[in-house]
């Protein structure tokens, strides 16, 4: 962030690639090419979507469909950052945690958020929780993953040398291997958060009034192309900020990285 | 400066009875070190000399418990070293320091796992960085220094818990030439007055001639002893020592001794951790 302050130039190249792309999407929606494998015939142009966000943002709606939001992304959120952490810890940390819990959880890896759907519904009375579950469920596994790596990659002479300095297995579990891992867990929290937010559109399918994901989802049954585009780009922007977000409070939070001579 | 409860020499004696030491695991494994029997007295400073893989380093590792021999007995002042422990502490080539305490918190870290006082400890932290030349440090991170000072703040670290035996694996080994004769000299000032055991493991002929009582020349893989060499020279030392005539004479020795007629392929440097470590990540994100 200072290096940008301090350096004007380094604005504008990213500045310049945003422009850019506004502008291929302006040709690309006013002259509508049809490419063989894609068309554009459909496509809402830059003005268009700009509107229909001017109108999102004047109407009462946006406050609701933003707290629903938020509150869901941030529910899901802290239950997968408790678990995920205390999960990765323990199986990043000891062996027969690794091998009674990891397996279970590698079967469970690859299944996408949307595929839980069904399942969700079933599980939780409320449609709330549910949506809370499929949240919690895209954010787990890059957090666990994450930890698991930085549990992993903690020094083995940092260890060593906690032990010989008297440390035993608890404290060297508090003073070496959490810290050590920080790093590598606050990448994954920020990774967790953007994946959080990839899966509001498919939590918020289940049922609701109202939500990002929702908006957008209920753009896409009315055929109103401009609104989709409007929840993309509402959800784009704030998973962006909630991982930046993550990020700042890490390096709050880890003050020895990045301290320089 | 004060040192905390000054140890008598009478502590520290190190006795090793044929000492053998394995490591890897499985078709992987091979012998570091062989029958090994060897005495050092209380408040000796011994240099292990010998080439790189001749399983000086695993010596070191077994003596500060975290590795354990295959055969023999290895004990510190008549009791077998089971385990790692602040008596015996081991200084590795590069700096172990938490990154994530400041200076002031590494060097008290010993005393914070003994339970004391953070006013307490702090104190005592305090005065030992005075002793390394590194007052002013105290709130930096470990980054923020030289690598010569990390390894003061190492050595600062290592004697708040009042070892009975230093360990130190080629310490000053990553350091460039100028600020390891610093660091040797700091050593020996250092050692004056704390007068622990020290086991020096090093494979620079110039540095154990200037450190040690006695030089243990080992051979290649797996290391035996082959010179037990008590050194003449007064103490305090300084710098001129190494190019008096009788440290030339012993320095030709001692090169001898390292010339090997079979030529021996260079062997990858072990750690006193029984590396070389190959850890690998179960899978990737």
């Amino acid at each position: 962030m200072r290096a940008l302050r301090l350096n004007p130039a380094a604005w504008v190249l990213p500045a310049a690639s945003l422009l850019a792309s506004v502008l291929l999407w302006h040709l690309l929606a006013t002259y509508k090419p049809h490419l063989g494998l894609v068309t554009f015939a459909n496509a809402p142009s830059p003005r268009e979507v700009w509107e229909a966000g001017q109108d999102l943002v004047q109407s009462p709606k946006l406050l609701f469909h933003l707290g629903h939001s938020l509150y869901r992304v941030f529910a899901g959120f802290a239950a997968a950052a408790i678990a995920g952490i205390a999960l990765g810890l323990a199986i990043g940390r000891f062996g027969w945690a690794r091998g009674t819990l990891l397996p279970p959880l590698e079967v469970l890896r690859p299944i996408p958020a949307v595929a839980w759907i069904p399942l969700s519904v079933l599980l939780f009375p409320s449609s709330e929780a549910s949506m809370i579950f499929i949240t919690f469920v895209g954010a787990l596994f890059p957090i666990l993953l994450a930890t698991i790596h930085g549990v992993e990659g903690v020094d083995a002479r940092l260890i060593a040398s906690a032990r010989s300095l008297g440390a035993r297995r608890w404290r060297v579990f508090t003073e070496v291997v959490v810290p050590g891992a920080a790093p590598a867990i606050v990448t994954g929290l920020a990774i967790g958060m953007g994946t959080c937010w990839f899966c509001l559109v498919t939590a918020e399918m289940i049922s609701g009034q109202f939500g990002i994901g929702y908006y957008t989802w209920e753009s896409y049954t009315l055929q109103n192309y401009a609104n989709i585009v409007v929840g993309m780009l509402l959800i784009g922007v704030l998973g962006m900020g909630s991982s930046a977000l993550i990020r700042a409070l890490g390096r709050l939070a880890m003050p020895w990285q990045g301290a320089t001579r | 400066m004060n040192a905390p409860r000054p140890l008598a020499t009478t502590a520290g004696r190190i006795a090793l009875d044929q000492v053998s030491i394995r490591v890897g695991h499985g078709n992987d494994a091979f012998t570091t070190v062989e029958d090994i029997t060897l005495n050092i007295a209380p408040g000796e400073f011994v240099c292990l000399l010998g080439p790189s893989g001749c399983g000086k380093s695993t010596l070191l590792g077994a003596l500060a418990g975290h590795l354990t021999p295959a055969s023999g007995t290895l004990q510190v002042d008549g009791a077998n070293v089971a385990g790692p422990s602040p008596e015996r502490s081991l200084v590795f080539q590069h700096h172990t320091l938490f990154p994530w305490r400041r200076v002031i918190d590494n060097v008290a870290f010993g005393l914070k796992m003994r339970g004391i006082q953070r006013a307490e400890r702090h104190t005592a932290a305090q005065e030992l960085l005075a002793l390394v030349g590194l007052a002013g440090f105290e709130q930096r991170y470990p980054s923020q220094l030289s690598g010569g000072m990390q390894q003061r703040v190492e050595i600062a670290r290592v004697l708040i818990g009042q070892p009975r035996v230093l360990l130190m694996d080629e310490p000053f080994g990553a350091l460039d030439a100028l600020t390891r004769l610093k660091m040797q000299q700091l050593l020996l000032d250092v050692w004056a007055r704390f007068r622990t055991t020290v086991v020096f493991v090093t494979h620079d002929i110039d540095e154990a001639l200037f450190l040690a009582d006695r030089i243990l020349v080992m051979s290649p893989r797996p290391g035996r002893i082959v010179e037990d060499l008590r050194l003449p020279f007064e103490r305090p030392r300084d710098a001129a020592l190494s190019t008096s005539a009788d440290f030339i004479a012993l320095k030709r020795h001692c090169l001898a001794l390292l010339h090997h007629d079979t030529p021996v392929p260079p062997l990858p440097r072990l750690t006193p951790l029984g590396g070389p470590d190959v850890r690998t990540l179960q899978f990737a994100i």
